[in-house]
């Protein structure tokens, strides 16, 4: 009996290191809707200011709070700085393209990290006075855990006196439910933001600070703590901080008896426990309906058809890409092929995103699927590489028919999560399953046929399925059954109203959007000749959707320019040094330049020209 | 009229793109390929670049391969295989790269020994640790210089079949280099020691250890002795909530690559003592040809070479006696010179590759933690051969797939 007590209190102890984490990207969440990756970074960087702090002044015990306090705070002023100089200047920007900017900073702080404190991973000193094990029972506990498992309640009940009973903190809540509301009484929003900003990633600075005496600081942290807040968010609730206390004591505590009999189950089990809980309650455990939507912003254009000039322009574009490997060296072809892969999985999420209006968090679950279906097929099955590239599209589609089915009951940002989700919980398996998958290792030898080995012919061939994938897709958009997508998108009720079975139409716009997805990861396992989990990781699903939102949401060609300039770009700055810097930095200028995606800085720029060149045709 | 001047200029500048890939000339320096995670995996593949930087600069110095440099052209795989894989077919198709080397992280590993079997390429898998890399995925292309997991856990299983130990837990991070080097040590000790028991395992995600739950976990199956694979991050938090918990009191404890400088060295003045370790114990080894190298990378450096300048330098070198053998920059001449290979002096003393299955002998430093003037480093150590831990050449053949 005892023994378990004691296994509670470790996982309380974790609990409240997630929850100081968690609670700060909620409350961030909760009022700009900002979907903030650097949210890790922030912890990160908490992490390692109060490293440098508590190693000169931190010896005391007044010296050691003094230093992780310190610290927070100055990470609250690097959170406030980032504010106001970059994230100010992108609130009106489409539904969640602030992310893209917070994937510049992530890249941007992991330079800076390794620039100023070096590669390797620092262990800073126990907390004076706290730096023994105590017995409870008999069973010896951390002093420190004690100290973090009564942090916890103490920063929630804080916060909760700070939102229920200052006056700053009821306008922040009123913000939350109806910014507009907000806004029209008089209220500043710009300094309501950055008040809850520079909160934020105090909090996520301080959740950082106290992790000095349990672990060393390594340039991992970020990445390794951001998907798991959100995860408590969302189970939680978006914006609910006490909701996201009890979703770091389930997931912690679980996971501390989890490992008990079943020491593999770490993997995926906050990715389970979140599943559940949206299937169960579709606004997590606290959240309210509608939280999860931020005001409507203007209408979306309707699309429109391509003039016969623009046609033209298409069509001479294609036949330059395809007259290219005749020119340039093989490399290039190469290259392209890359650039053609990642252009369709770009679309096809842009076609569930833009055309469907599910943002999707894991849609490299379905171009993993494509390319480990294309891999099993060739080398376990024996199935030559033509079939495998026509049936993979049927594996990934069937795959997004499952959790299309669980994913199209959510809305928003709940959806959104879903898809992580179900894209995790595919990983954890595809990661665990060695016999099929072949585990971390992979499958290797996944070459294209005899024929098609050659650069070249592999360049026509993928050229051929990419092409016909993405021309597919447009021609879906602007059939009736884009139509119907767009109307869902643009006002459910409206579009049920004239018989559209809204539920059954995006199902099936899940299921194609993941079927071409699909077909992307199959062309990819050929091009690259093996697959890892790595396909169907979170970090795939982030690049495509940086490519769908920097490229643009609003038009059609917004994915394609999106998906070429990323990789493009990407692979020619990896040459550089501190490239993460640089690549990070250019995001950033993008997204300052053209907050409506590149496609939507190219409309403004034309439509500037044309009223110049009017006006000087008039005078 | 104007559209047509677009198009033309366009193929102008594409005959000009393709006109800068000049063929490679005779007097033209060698060129090879190098790949590597410096961005996602800098502590330990930052003094490897370093180690091979050294080894370049000295061969050159001394007049290349038969009068030609050797010219290294070195990228960031982004730790991302398919990255990797592009990045190696840049090497090969437009650097024109007589041959690859580096890599870090096991399936990156894979993922390009697999291309250079595509591609007919010699590739020299400088770091990974992956049995599967030599054995189960072998293939006639692909050689590796480091002591895989399965020697290294030999050696440690050795050891501890000198102990009284009975019953074991294990602690490994949860993917394939874990289960790799869990595998092969249960095994090699049950081989030596029958009677051994295995209790408890954990298997905590790799760099996200909960490792106060695992550390309960296993002092719950009350074990004689610990065999611990995890590694950096992971196990800083291990040592630290073990030692808090007093899991680490009167148990011998087994672990594997701890004592290389990379792992052992952040953990400071909190460094476990007494841990039997696979590592390197850095100025201890006195071997005239390991002080040379220590020196002039002290030198050129600032700092102390650790584990993978080692496996740089060596790398290096090994590349630079394979193009002698060679005596030509065809892919068939490279492997015939690689396999069997002998390296006759290196800061390790004498390694080679053996033939049947392209594993090197290169051998690892076996020891205990403990601290010499206040840094935590190896005490009591040997030099393992690698030859020594490695099944037979015929029974490694058989590990490997059939051509």
């Amino acid at each position: 009996m005892s023994f378990y007590f004691a296994q509670l209190l470790t996982g309380l102890a974790n609990a409240s290191s997630l929850f100081l984490i968690a609670s700060g990207l909620s409350i961030i969440f909760g009022v700009t809707r900002i979907v903030n990756f650097a949210h890790g970074s922030f912890y990160m960087i908490g992490a390692y200011l109060s490293f440098t702090l508590v190693t000169k002044i931190g010896s005391s015990v007044p010296g050691f709070w003094l230093s992780v306090v310190l610290a927070a705070a100055l990470v609250g002023v690097i959170g406030l700085l980032i504010e106001i100089t970059v994230l100010r200047r992108i609130y009106r920007s489409p539904e969640l393209f602030q992310l893209v900017a917070t994937f510049g900073l992530v890249l941007i702080f992991q330079d800076i990290t390794l620039a100023v404190w070096g590669a390797e991973d620092l262990l800073g000193p126990r907390a004076p006075g706290l730096d023994r094990a105590v017995r409870i029972f008999g069973q010896p506990i951390p002093e420190y855990d004690l100290a973090l498992i009564a942090i916890g309640p103490i920063v929630l009940a804080v916060i909760w006196f700070l939102f229920h009973r200052t006056r700053w903190g009821v306008l922040v809540r009123a913000a939350t439910q109806d910014r507009e509301m907000v806004g029209a009484l008089g209220v500043n929003q710009t300094w309501l933001f950055s008040g809850t900003f520079l909160l934020g990633s105090f909090l996520a600075g301080l959740g950082g600070a106290l992790q000095i005496p349990r672990e060393a600081v390594s340039l991992q942290m970020d990445m390794s703590i951001i998907v798991e807040a959100f995860v408590v968010v969302v189970i939680g609730g978006m914006g609910s901080v006490g909701g996201a206390f009890v979703a770091a004591i389930l997931i912690s505590v679980l996971n501390a008896f989890a490992v008990l009999t079943f020491p593999q189950i770490s993997l995926v089990l906050p990715f389970l426990v979140m599943a559940i809980v949206l299937i169960v309650r579709p606004y997590g455990l606290f959240g309210k309906a509608g939280s999860e939507h931020r005001p409507d912003e203007e209408p979306q254009r309707p699309l429109r058809t391509l003039t016969a000039s623009e046609n033209q322009f298409v069509l001479g574009g294609l036949l330059l890409l395809l007259a290219l490997p005749f020119f340039a060296d093989s490399f290039t072809s190469i290259l392209l092929i890359d650039v053609m892969i990642a252009t369709l999985f770009a679309v096809s999420l842009h076609f569930l995103m833009g055309t469907g209006g599910m943002v999707s968090f894991g849609h490299a679950a379905y171009f993993g699927a494509g390319a480990y279906a294309a891999a099993v097929m060739v080398k376990a099955l024996g199935i030559g590489m033509l079939p495998a590239l026509l049936l993979a599209p049927v594996a990934a589609g069937l795959t997004g028919l499952v959790f299309g089915w669980f994913c199209v009951r959510l809305s928003g940002v709940y959806l959104t999560m879903l898809t992580l989700a179900a894209a995790q919980i595919l990983w954890s398996v595809t990661f665990q399953w060695q016999d099929v998958t072949g585990g971390d290792d992979g499958i290797l030898g996944v070459w294209p046929s005899k024929w098609a080995s050659d650069d070249t012919v592999y360049f026509y061939l993928a050229f051929v399925f990419c092409v016909g994938g993405i021309w597919f897709l447009q021609r879906v958009t602007h059939a009736p059954f884009g139509y119907a997508l767009r109307g869902i998108r643009d006002s459910r009720i409206r579009a049920e109203s004239i018989g559209i079975n809204s539920r059954f139409s995006q199902w099936m716009g899940f299921a194609l959007a993941g079927s071409l997805a699909g077909l992307a990861g199959a062309l990819f396992a050929f091009a690259k000749g093996s697959v890892f989990p790595d396909s169907l990781g979170v970090a795939n699903s982030v690049d495509g959707l940086v490519m769908v939102l920097i490229g643009g949401i609003h038009a059609l060609f917004g994915p394609i320019l999106g998906a070429s300039i990323f990789v493009l770009i990407e692979n020619w700055v990896t040459r550089l040094e501190f490239w993460r810097f640089i690549f990070g930095a250019i995001i950033l200028l993008v997204v300052l330049v053209a907050p409506d995606g590149i496609a939507g800085g190219l409309i403004r720029l034309r439509n500037a020209l044309i009223a110049l060149l009017r006006k000087e045709a008039r005078t | 009229m104007f559209k047509r001047v677009r198009i033309i200029s366009a193929f102008a500048t594409l005959l000009w793109l393709s006109g800068a890939v000049s063929s490679a000339k005779a007097d033209e320096p060698i060129i090879v390929g190098e790949i590597n995670s410096y961005t996602r995996m800098p502590a330990f593949t930052v003094p490897y670049k370093k180690g091979w930087e050294l080894a370049l600069e000295e061969i050159n110095a001394a007049g290349g391969i038969n009068g030609s440099e050797i010219k290294v052209i070195s990228r960031d795989d982004t730790g991302d295989p398919a990255t990797a894989v592009r990045i190696a077919q840049e090497l090969v198709n437009k650097d024109k790269a007589t041959m690859i080397f580096g890599t870090f992280l096991s399936n990156i590993g894979l993922a390009v020994a697999d291309f250079a079997k595509q591609k007919e390429i010699v590739f020299l898998a400088s770091e990974p640790l992956s049995d599967a890399i030599v054995w189960s995925k072998g293939n006639d292309y692909t050689f590796r210089l480091r002591p895989s997991t399965h020697m290294q856990a030999a050696m440690l299983a050795e050891q501890a079949a000198k102990l009284d130990a009975k019953t074991w837990a294990t602690i490994a991070p949860n993917y394939a280099y874990g289960k790799d080097a869990v595998n092969a040590f249960k095994s090699e000790l049950k081989r030596l020691r029958p009677d051994v028991e295995f209790v408890e395992e954990q298997w905590p995600p790799l760099f996200k250890i909960d490792a106060g739950s695992s550390v309960r976990a296993v002092e719950a199956a009350k074990p004689d002795a610990i065999y611990n694979v995890t590694f950096g991050g992971d196990l800083a938090k291990l040592v630290r909530e073990g030692s808090l918990r007093a899991l680490f009191e009167d148990r011998d404890v087994v672990s594997l690559l701890t004592g290389e400088p990379e792992y052992l060295q952040p953990l400071g003045g909190e460094a476990p003592q007494g841990w039997i370790v696979t590592g390197y114990p850095g100025g201890a080894v006195e071997t005239p040809e390991h002080k040379a190298f220590f020196d002039a990378y002290l030198e050129k450096f600032g700092e102390e070479p650790k584990t993978g300048s080692l496996v740089g330098y060596n790398s290096m070198i090994a590349i630079a006696a394979a193009l002698k053998s060679a005596g030509s920059l065809e892919t068939d001449a490279l492997i015939k010179a690689f396999k069997g290979l002998d390296v006759p002096s290196s800061p390790t003393g004498p390694f080679s590759f053996r033939a049947a299955d392209h594993q090197s002998t290169m051998g690892a430093y076996v020891g205990k933690t403990g601290f010499v003037e206040e840094v935590p480093t190896i005490v009591d150590w040997v030099y393992a051969d690698g030859a020594d831990y490695l099944p037979s050449e015929e029974e490694a053949a058989k590990l490997r797939p059939a051509e």
